[in-house]
């Protein structure tokens, strides 16, 4: 009976989650105080839950407010742990599930982008193959001599991990990536 | 500079800010960072500071003090080692929701991050295990943070809280601003009135349960004594059997017509059945405990559950409930008996009779009933002597952490709340003997009883030096059967009795041991001498050690042993050596 509704919680859950994961976007408001990071992480990796993605700035520089934006996986249960949990934070003010959100507006998801830097060594064929195709996924080109690029790419996650991967092959030397941010559509705020 | 007259130190605003929320006695134990607000408290008499002589005992000492008083229990501690010490008591206070306000002292801001002499990163360390913390690292800060730490610490969810400070801002120069009854902090405003709607729905069910129970914990008392007593009326009310956690011993009166006993792991079998077989559970103010539940798949499988609970994140997270109320118990409480009593609808009144009928025949079972003994004092008549010649003075017990503080729970009856102090959600060792010293300084004039285990009391006994010196005439209860004996009950049952370092061959002579630190020691090993043992340390007008020597080898019974449900107890006279043996499958091994 209770077993179903399980979370990772209690000593005594000896059956198997049978619950499907799911992935969701938070979006967290937060006093920009010293360690409201360290708190939010430490909540995470305290408690076993997972983060896939975090970002995070100050968006309200008057009233010191920062917006947290984190991408985290687990059933329906752990996420309303989490949402909860983040709730107790004394400096968290809001915590919205942009995913939910969206999906009761039946717009199916948030808006989500990511930044990625991608630096690709390389000459002759393979150079002219990675600027090719850095301008089929609107990359810009921010940085290059004879030898490398450096590409800056915006976009939704799948599409920033689809251009890594196809410049793998071209000489890949490194990644930077900003972690998601996510707004919901429509004229409402979080 | 205007109002530089009037401009005081951060350390004197630690004093002002104490005194404005109301605190007479703090715990503490001084040292390099923290010397300027030991310099002010030298210079005042309105705040008793009580040195204890290990930073863990100051922070229990709160934690009794508070838990006693249902107000705030303060430390003051220093830097580094003094702030690492009391970790085990913030965590305490944070998993059994007691509201305390930890001071510490931190190297100047100068020397912050270059590991410094007695340096540790608190803020860091603490973060876990407080509600909130602060590193202030501005003397104008200094006012607002000390008088927020105060309101988180006892609204909404109570807990243990830190305040930080380094030395160069006790003694910068500012402002002091007085406690505003303003709250300006707009992130945290902890709901405690539950919504009307689910209240009504919650009535609706228990009028129409067959076979209901009240499940109360820790939060009735936290709720304060008006909570306590809504809870009686409820009960009054509806005639529902009650049951309640460990942490909510005392807020229905143990000698009440309902009240089944605690349950859970070492709960009556009556309480446990109940609430296996019950068809609507109505938890107020606990959280749903492993050593609570038992298995959870066998968890009340039948029952419709209504959760009342201040802190939303308790809501679903170990049993799905049906109905959820968040707010505070007591605000909660008071809406139910209102709306039960305007309700027209009738109980299930012959249901009802029934199934009073079923929990009398467990109760007939007396799951409590261990074999008396005339040579040898067993440890649960131990404690139901103690109970009946203290039951009618004006007492308090604390425990420690064990197969005593089972005992203790089983059989002392609790009538009242704020009376009994244990570590229930950490399950801190040392715990009982700083926290009798803390309910004794709130409580001078009151019989104050630490039941305590052999192993346990060993941990923090240095706080008798404590209570000589504040004559805090503390009696420090000791079931000594020399060993951990919990620790050794569960190798009895899971690890085919191979006693692994559970048996402790060197233990102090406790007698000798009251008389160094200038208390009282008495001793008894027989049955018969017990009574007048007891009386002459209820009597002695000092800290007593009383070295009760028990049983070696008793066990706590009735046990559900771990991954087993409610309806699979294990009985005392059903276990035998074999059956306690075999009574964990290798699945339930793996629990703690």
């Amino acid at each position: 009976m209770n077993a179903q509704h399980q979370p990772t919680g209690s000593a005594y859950f000896l059956t198997q989650e049978t619950q499907q994961s799911e992935t969701r976007t938070l979006s967290v408001l937060v006093s920009n105080e010293p360690g409201v990071l360290a708190r939010v992480i430490g909540l995470f990796s305290g408690r076993g839950y997972n983060i896939d993605s975090l970002t995070v700035s100050e968006t309200e520089h008057e009233a010191h407010l920062s917006r947290i934006t984190i991408v985290t996986t687990g059933t329906a249960h752990v996420l309303e742990q989490i949402k909860h949990q983040l709730e107790r934070i004394i400096p968290v003010h809001r915590v919205v599930d942009l995913s939910i959100r969206a999906r009761e507006a039946g717009n199916g998801k948030p808006l989500e982008r990511e930044l990625a830097l991608i630096k690709v060594k390389g000459v002759g064929d393979n150079r002219v193959e990675a600027l090719r195709l850095a301008d089929a996924f609107r990359a810009r080109v921010i940085d290059a001599n004879t030898e490398h690029f450096i590409f800056e790419i915006t976009g939704r996650v799948s599409k920033i991990e689809q251009f890594i991967a196809i410049m793998g092959p071209l000489g890949l030397v490194e990644v930077c990536r900003t972690g998601v941010a996510a707004l919901n559509r429509g004229s409402e705020g979080m | 500079m205007t109002g530089s007259n009037t401009q005081i130190t951060g350390a004197e605003m630690v004093i002002r800010a104490l005194k404005d929320n109301g605190v007479k006695d703090i715990f503490g134990y001084p040292g390099g960072a923290v010397l300027p607000i030991y310099d002010e408290l030298y210079q005042q008499d309105d705040i008793v500071h009580i040195l204890v002589r290990h930073e863990q005992g100051a922070g229990h000492a709160a934690e009794g003090y508070a838990r006693s008083t249902n107000r705030v229990g303060v430390a003051l501690v220093t830097s580094g080692p003094g702030a690492t010490n009391i970790v085990t008591a913030l965590q305490d206070a944070l998993m059994d929701s007691i509201p305390m306000v930890c001071i510490t002292g931190q190297v100047p801001t100068s020397l912050i991050g270059s590991d410094a002499f007695q340096e540790c990163d608190t803020v860091g360390i603490t973060r876990p295990c407080t509600k909130h913390n602060w590193l202030v690292r501005d003397v104008r800060d200094l006012p607002r943070v000390l008088h927020e730490a105060f309101r988180i610490a006892q609204t909404g969810r109570p807990g243990p809280v830190v305040v930080d400070i380094p030395k160069d801002v006790q003694f910068a120069l500012g402002d002091y601003v007085p406690p505003s009854p303003i709250n300006e902090q707009k992130s945290y405003q902890p709901k405690v009135h539950g919504d009307l709607d689910a209240i009504r729905a919650a009535v609706e069910m228990m009028k129409n349960a067959r076979k209901p129970i009240i499940y109360s914990g820790g939060g009735v008392i936290n709720a304060g004594p008006e909570a306590s007593h809504l809870l009686r009326e409820l009960v009054q009310l509806t005639g529902f059997p009650i049951t309640s956690t460990l942490m909510g011993l005392g807020a229905y009166p143990a000698s009440g017509e309902n009240w089944l006993g605690m349950l859970g792991m070492h709960g009556t079998y009556e309480a446990n059945m109940t609430m296996h077989d019950c068809d609507l559970m109505v938890c107020i103010g606990a959280r749903f405990d492993d050593r609570i539940t038992g298995r959870l798949d066998g968890f009340s499988p039948h029952s419709k559950k209504i959760h009342i609970d201040i802190d939303p994140s308790s809501i679903n997270k170990i049993v799905h409930v049906d109905v959820p109320i968040v707010g505070d118990v007591g605000h909660v409480l008071e809406d139910m008996v209102r709306l039960w009593r305007a309700s027209s609808a009738k109980v299930e009144s012959k249901a009802l009779a029934q199934w009073w009928s079923q929990i009398n025949g467990w109760r007939s079972r007396n799951s409590l009933a261990y074999t008396p003994n005339k040579d040898v004092i067993m440890p649960q008549y131990a404690i139901q002597r103690l109970y009946e010649l203290t039951k009618d003075r004006d007492t308090y017990i604390t425990t420690e952490v064990g197969q005593h503080q089972m005992w203790a729970a089983q059989f002392y009856g609790f009538e009242a709340p704020n009376r009994w102090m244990t570590s229930g959600g950490l399950g801190t060792m040392g715990y009982g003997l700083p926290a009798a010293l803390g309910v004794q300084i709130a409580h001078p004039d009151s019989l104050v009883i630490d039941i305590a285990g052999d192993a346990s009391v060993q941990m923090t006994i240095q706080e008798m030096s404590t209570a000589v010196q504040y004559e805090a005439p503390i009696k420090i209860f000791i079931l000594n059967n020399q060993h951990m004996g919990m620790v050794r009950q569960w190798q009895q049952l899971l690890h085919g009795n191979r006693l692994s370092h559970s048996y402790t061959e060197a233990m102090p002579d406790f007698v000798k041991l009251a008389e160094a630190y200038g208390c009282v020691g008495i001793r008894t090993n027989k049955p018969g001498d017990l009574d007048d043992a007891i009386k002459e340390m209820i009597n002695v007008d000092k800290p007593v050690l009383f070295d009760c020597r028990v049983a070696d080898l008793a066990n706590c019974f009735p046990m559900i042993p771990s991954g087993k449900a409610h309806n699979e107890m294990l009985l005392p006279d059903e276990a035998t050596d074999e059956v306690v043996a075999n009574a964990i499958d290798s699945k339930g091994k793996a629990l703690v």
